[in-house]
């Protein structure tokens, strides 16, 4: 089927998230829409499912105007979507959520009787029928094999893992018999294999003569499946390029002026060990064990990269190591045992925290700059004096950070929820290296924030190490690990699975933190005889 | 409008414990209780449990047991129940089971001491368990409300207002039309009129939940309080005349010893109470409609996505729950005592709404826990009657504690529907 | 308001909420005016109608409240509803009726809350000038307990919990201010400071029992408050109805034994027109919450707590110990409130004392925005609506219950800001409702 959007204008606010994006998209094609984070790739997305209506502009399918003011319709038109965030029951079976919205039911057969004279239809109990479930499970099982989605639709889909979950979600479309199918950064959550699992899926799909909308921001995914590239900028479609398009050309497109990603930084001069980390296991959201035994150190003036495809362990890891979680196994700052210590000792300790989650962690939306710029410090000097807060000092203090930052906000009384992604994570950077810093602990720090910001974050990074602490940085975001880490840790399946240099290739990479790589390897210079490259995997060298 | 678009964030917090101790501690407690309590102050002398209504035909012969040696033994079940809570690991069911076997071994020792050896005759068993039935309409009722709205995603806190300003028209409407079904049909419309209001407030206006249902409490309370010293109290000749249904005994079922009489042979509310417990279970569970609703209450955005009308659903289930607590309403009244009086509700609802998490979101679950309030109302009456040496206020008291030790997770983790009171927003 | 303000806000049309987003496509020529970019005081205030800030918004909402407590009492009017059916006749009858229906009725409530007109001619005349402050007096009188309850449950709101418990805090604090009051002999002002102390100690278990469980077990608050509500009824049943607990000697009757005088609180003034001790409690009460609420570590913690618990738990902050610290802190206030009841009032305590302070509370909490200061004026004004209230059915048959209505109505309209705007036809986005401080689901 033929898409083709015109003219689509969507504000909120003050800010135009797409601002007259035209785009047609053939039968048979699949198109990739690139962009940063935030660029209106999936507001654009959103406005063609009928979550979002547009305030100009209009969709044609084959030609045909038609109009999507919900989902309803656009299921209807035949257009289905995969979300980044699966929009999946997790309490029901994957028979009972594929089939969610166009269930199969056993009409109750109620007869017609009379009542006197009086005729009484059949009572009209079709739309409350009794679900049919085995003819639920049949279609599942008939799309699952047609496609080669293999999918059990008996299981509880809160119990299958995310790779299955996105299948499930293929399979709900396909259902509906979707022709336009668009996937909002599948591969986000997808180690290299199931990427190529998914390629597969979608030629298969191509062939059959269905359109394929695919949103990425990485551009080597993109150049391997796609027809067609439709670049959007800050909103605006600002090209259209053949997958032949050089890396280079595409990235300068996206970000609008040519980025080096690489932070210019001196070789690292790594010091004393000051976080130590021995067989630390966590316990997950459901009592599984998210991280396994893991052991490594961190030295002064060094920055750890921990790269691993999301939902590997690496959030737990973070968690456990600031106390947000329980943990088993022992955790060092400098010699002090820190093992079982509550968040609050650690943070005292010295360990800055940049949660991965920043609107829900990091900062509270509805308190002003200035509280949160002591949302972990309140309590001490010169922020309070016994138990009343200085608000004096909480103000200077803050009206010097926002300088010294460049938080762009009206003021330091204005609430944090209202700035911009960016700006924010400024306020979180700006508390968190504000104060004496041993260890540094990051997760995602650049999630979702535009090039600037990214740089500016990035640089700070860098002069926290330069500076002589310690470094932990959590990223998904292979671009951000080699540009900053000075060692990489990959972690697979709740383990670390090998300690690599920042010179070690893409592929070599993507092959560990897919589970495939051999950790006692050339490629894992784990043997551990410099500084630099101390620990094997599994065994720390002892302790000082 | 980038987070209503989010899935719901998994919830986190600490996992307690020492939970799985506190169930065995709370069997080994009953049980300790059940001995040192029960058996050691029984006095001498059989407990006698009736098993027919005094002059009823056919007269079955009562059971006589020894008082202090039953309670002795039921108390060494339950602390035997403990140590199994203690050392195994038990499944969900197994659980569900223990708990209610340890809760039966407390109640029985607590009968059979209240009994022996007393003087004023045999425990009259039907007229209890008659009785538990009945006490429990309204609860089951406005449980089953709950069940509606909060399985869709909507919190309700204002059923007791809703059985409030039931039970309010009911009375008016029959005693003005002398029709005691106009005023079933009436009070159930009232109940669905609050519940137009909470969603409108709740799924429109994205008002908090709790405090809508509050505030809406408040409002009927003083609604009710004014129109009654107004309109009811002058002219309760026309407005208040205490119009009541009759009992209505099914014809065979009703006639079968034992359970006949406390099953079959009450007024129509009872009945109905049946069959909507029915309809809701099979069609929370069996019917598309009931997936629909609990996709909605889990999980809406992804109900959306698959073109389920979120707000339409909400208002509908919300509304239908209405109905069903102003059923519940009309039952204190017209179903009962006839007469309105002031608070006639006394806080039945808030009691439905914790019945209603207590059988963790499920009719089944919630019926069983109203039936357990019923019983504690029920069983102060016929102690009283028998004049055991206990005050009533703590046999009272009872059930809230019971059901403050449920929710602090006797029953293990009870798990609302995700999207439990988060309004939806739209773009 | 300067003269060269007055001009600017005049320019600014009101237009209806639903035209607002359609006459931006259009293109109209008015510039909108960016918001936040108008510092001048003047157009302020008129930004602050057309928007509905907070307290236009409660102002809104009172009088539309007043309007249907209007249509109450008319309709239940019976001399009203007669005029009605002879208004084919006689319409002036029938509007005067319902004009005078409403307006004695209301004027009777004005007069019991604030002043009567009557008691200054009657100053003019050589009567009592205090007697004119006799209503103002009352008002505060009503409005004490319940600025109690209503910071109790405020405080609560903003660590971010509910508290429906604030009536069984009361009766906490009831029971020992009354066992202190009658039980225990000291010296006058000692006496009644001791049962002070006991009342804030008495709630305050009531209410830790309830944070230590939710700390402990995860237990929602709400149905934890409403559960120990109904067991703190029957324990005051138990203990009134005990001869060897706290029932008074030689009664039948569910009572406890008179407060002893030197444990009353005494009154600044008086008499009639007086200031109890109980009041600047309540007051004193107040200024210590909103120091702890802004001023104070601990009230940083509430605070962050209240607005993000994940985030207050990534900060260090002991969001379980918060929990419990903040439900102890509340109860003692809603012990509070009972002891300006059992040591402000002769009548001894009975199985209903607790009456409805504790949703009270929560209504007051609301309409005062879960502020300190809020709460007070929301509180004097339910006082006023009180005290009013008893006037206005002594005077014109009105029953006093019509002012609950209007309470809750208040808070109702109060609590969807969106609803006054649309009746209204104001501007304006989001607007933080009471629904910000509250709890979301039960799960929180």
């Amino acid at each position: 089927m033929k898409l083709e959007l015109r003219g689509i204008t969507k504000r909120f606010g003050s800010l135009v998230a797409n601002d007259g994006i035209d785009l047609v998209v053939q039968p048979g094609e699949i198109r990739a829409l690139l962009g940063e984070n935030g660029a209106g790739k999936t507001t654009l997305m959103n406005v063609l499912y009928g979550l979002m209506q547009p305030d100009e502009g209009e969709i044609l399918l084959d030609d045909e105007p038609v109009a999507i003011h919900s989902p309803r319709d656009a299921i209807r038109a035949k257009i289905g979507m995969v979300h980044q965030h699966f929009m999946l029951v997790p309490v029901f079976t994957v028979a009972e959520n594929v089939t969610l919205g166009s269930e199969p039911v056993r009409r109750l057969a109620t007869p017609e009787f009379h009542l006197g004279g009086l005729r009484v239809p059949p009572l009209g109990l079709a739309s409350i029928g009794l679900l049919d479930r085995r003819t639920a499970r049949r279609e599942v099982l008939a799309l699952s094999e047609r496609f080669g989605l293999r999918v059990d639709p008996d299981a509880m889909v809160e119990e299958l893992p995310v790779g299955v979950q996105q299948r499930v979600e293929i399979i709900k479309a396909l259902l509906r018999d979707a022709q336009v199918l668009v996937l909002d950064e599948p591969t986000a959550v997808l180690t290299p294999g199931e990427t190529e699992d998914l390629f597969r899926i979608m030629r298969e799909l191509r062939e059959g003569g269905r359109s394929i909308i695919f949103i990425s921001h990485k551009l080597k995914e993109v150049q391997a499946i796609a027809d067609t590239i439709t670049v959007i900028r800050r909103g605006k479609v600002v090209g259209e390029r053949p997958p032949t398009t050089t890396s280079t050309e595409l990235a300068s497109l996206m970000v609008g002026r040519s980025v080096q990603l690489r932070v210019s930084k001196e070789p690292a001069k790594p010091g004393d060990v000051l976080l130590d980390v021995r067989d630390l296991t966590v316990a997950g959201e459901r009592g599984e064990r998210s991280v396994r035994g893991v052991s490594f150190q961190v030295r002064a003036g060094e920055i750890l990269g921990v790269a691993g495809v999301q939902g590997n362990g690496q959030t737990e890891l973070c968690e456990a190591l600031i106390g947000l979680r329980p943990a088993t196994g022992s955790v060092h700052l400098d010699g002090t045992d820190l093992s079982h210590a509550p968040t609050r000792v650690r943070l005292h300790a010295g360990i800055g925290y940049v949660p991965e989650d920043r609107s829900e962690d990091g900062l509270v939306a509805d308190f002003s700059v200035a509280d949160n710029l002591i949302l972990d410090l309140y309590d001490r000097p010169p922020y309070a004096s016994g138990i009343a807060l200085n608000l004096d000092a909480i103000r200077e203090s803050a009206v010097k950070r926002v300088e010294e930052y460049d938080v762009r906000t009206t003021s330091v009384e204005t609430p944090a929820g209202t700035l911009s992604g960016g700006n924010q994570q400024k306020v979180v950077v700006a508390r968190e290296m504000g104060r004496d810093v041993k260890l540094l602990l990051v997760s995602q720090p650049t999630r979702g924030l535009d090039v600037g910001s990214i740089e500016f974050v990035h640089k700070r990074l860098v002069a926290q190490r330069d500076a002589g602490a310690a470094v932990l940085i959590v990223s998904s975001e292979l671009d951000e690990i080699y540009a900053l880490a000075d060692r990489i840790a990959v972690m697979y399946e709740g383990r670390i699975v090998a300690f690599c240099p920042p010179t070690i290739s893409e592929q070599e990479l993507g092959l560990l933190m897919a589970g495939g790589g051999d950790p006692a390897g050339s490629t894992a210079p784990d043997s551990g005889d410099a500084p630099q490259t101390p620990v094997p995997a599994q065994e720390p060298s002892s302790h000082e | 409008m980038t987070t209503t678009l989010d899935a719901p964030a998994p919830v986190r917090a600490p996992v307690p414990v020492g939970r799985r101790y506190l169930a065995a501690g709370t069997f080994i407690l009953l049980g300790l209780i059940d001995i040192f309590v029960f058996g050691l102050f029984a006095h001498r002398g059989d407990a006698v449990f009736a098993l027919s209504l005094p002059g009823a035909t056919p007269k079955l012969p009562g059971i006589h047991v020894p008082g202090a040696l039953t309670a002795y033994l039921l108390g060494a079940i339950s602390i035997a129940l403990g140590i199994l809570r203690a050392v195994a690991d038990l499944s969900p069911r197994g659980k569900r089971i223990t708990i209610a076997i340890a809760l039966l071994c407390f109640l029985l020792s607590l009968l059979a001491w209240a009994d022996a050896g007393s003087s004023v005759g045999p425990l009259q068993v039907i007229d209890l368990l008659q009785g538990t039935l009945t006490a429990s309409i309204p609860l089951m009722l406005g449980a089953m409300a709950g069940l509606m709205c909060e399985r869709s995603g909507v919190i309700n806190i204002a059923i007791e207002g809703q059985l409030l300003t039931g039970a309010f028209t009911a009375a008016a409407v029959a005693s003005a039309t002398g029709g005691v079904w106009l005023g079933l049909i009436g009070g159930s419309l009232t109940g669905g009129l609050v519940g137009v209001i909470l969603a409108i407030f709740a799924i429109t206006f994205l008002v908090d939940q709790i405090i809508v249902g509050v505030v809406l409490d408040v409002i009927a309370l003083g609604l009710t309080n004014y129109l009654y010293n107004r309109v009811l109290s002058p002219y309760a000749n026309t407005f208040n005349t205490g119009n009541t249904f009759g009992t209505l005994k099914i014809p065979v079922l009703g006639n079968i010893p034992i359970i006949g009489p406390i099953f079959f042979d009450a007024n129509v509310f009872l009945y109905i109470t049946y069959a909507l417990i029915l309809v809701i279970q099979i069609g929370l569970f069996r019917t598309r409609w009931g997936l629909r609703v609990r996709a909605v209450g889990e999980h809406p955005v992804a109900a959306d996505t698959v073109g389920i009308r979120v707000r339409w659903t909400r208002y509908r289930n919300v509304i239908l729950g209405g109905l069903i607590a102003g059923i519940g309403g009309a039952y204190l009244t017209v179903g009962s005592v006839g007469f309105f009086t002031s608070d006639i509700s006394s806080g039945f609802g808030y009691i439905a709404l914790a019945a209603m998490i207590f059988g963790r979101w499920t009719p089944l679950g919630s019926v069983a826990a109203a039936l357990l309030f019923g019983f504690s109302f029920q069983l102060q009456t016929e102690l009283s009657v028998l004049r055991v040496p206990v005050s009533s206020f703590i046999l009272l008291m009872a059930p809230y504690v019971a059901t403050i030790i449920a929710v602090a997770g006797l029953v293990g983790r009870v798990r609302p529907p995700a999207a439990d009171g988060k309004p939806y927003i739209k773009a | 308001m300067s003269d060269q303000h007055e001009a600017e806000p005049s320019a600014e049309p009101y237009v209806p909420t639903a035209a607002t987003t359609t006459a931006q496509g259009t293109g109209a020529p008015a510039p909108d005016q960016p918001r936040g970019r108008q510092p001048l005081t003047g157009s302020a205030i008129i930004q602050a109608v057309t928007e509905g800030n907070s307290v236009v918004i409660t102002i809104l909402a009172f009088f539309i409240a007043l309007l249907v407590g209007a249509v109450l009492i008319v309709a239940s009017d019976p001399v009203v509803l007669r005029a009605w059916d002879s208004v084919g006749y006689a319409p002036g009858t029938a509007f005067s009726a319902t004009w005078t229906s409403v307006s004695s009725a209301y004027s009777a409530l004005f007069e019991g809350a604030i002043f009567s007109p009557a008691t200054i001619s009657a100053a003019f005349h050589g009567g009592s000038i205090a007697a004119i402050f006799y209503p103002l007096s009352l008002t505060t009188f009503e409005a004490t307990p319940l600025i109690l309850t209503g910071l109790s449950v405020a405080l609560c709101f903003r660590a971010g919990m509910f508290n429906i418990g604030a009536a069984g805090q009361w009766i906490g604090g009831a029971v020992v201010a009354t066992w202190l009051g009658y039980a225990v002999n000291l010296p006058i002002v000692l006496h009644a400071v001791v049962c002070i102390i006991g009342a804030f100690a008495g709630g305050a278990v009531i209410g830790w029992i309830v944070g230590e469980i939710k700390a402990r077990t995860g237990a929602h608050e709400v149905i934890l408050t409403i559960m120990l509500n109904y067991v703190m009824y029957n324990l005051l049943a138990f203990l009134l109805s005990s001869r060897n607990l706290m029932q008074a000697p030689s009664q039948t009757s569910a009572l406890a034994p008179p407060v002893r005088g030197s444990a009353m609180l005494p009154h600044v003034g008086g008499p009639p027109p007086q200031v109890g001790v109980g009041f600047l409690i309540a007051l004193a009460a107040a200024a210590a919450t909103a120091w702890l609420l802004s001023r104070s570590t601990l009230g940083f913690e509430f605070r962050t707590v209240g607005a993000s618990p994940s985030a207050a738990r990534s900060a260090g902050i002991r969001v379980e110990r918060v929990w419990v610290l903040a439900f102890l802190i509340a109860g003692g206030l809603a012990g509070l409130s009972a002891s300006t009841i059992v040591q402000g009032q002769t009548a001894p305590l009975t199985t209903t004392s607790y009456g409805t302070y504790g949703f009270d509370g929560i209504t007051v909490a609301l309409l005062g925005r879960a502020r300190p200061l809020g709460v007070v004026l929301a509180g004097l004004l339910f006082g006023a609506m009180n005290a009013g209230g008893t006037v206005m059915e002594a005077a014109t048959g009105v029953p006093a219950d019509v002012t609950n209505v209007i309470e809750a109505l208040i808070v109702l309209f109060v609590a969807a800001p969106p609803l006054i705007r649309l009746l209204f036809r104001l501007r304006g986005t989001g607007g933080a409702g009471p629904q910000a401080v509250a709890s979301k689901g039960w799960s929180g």
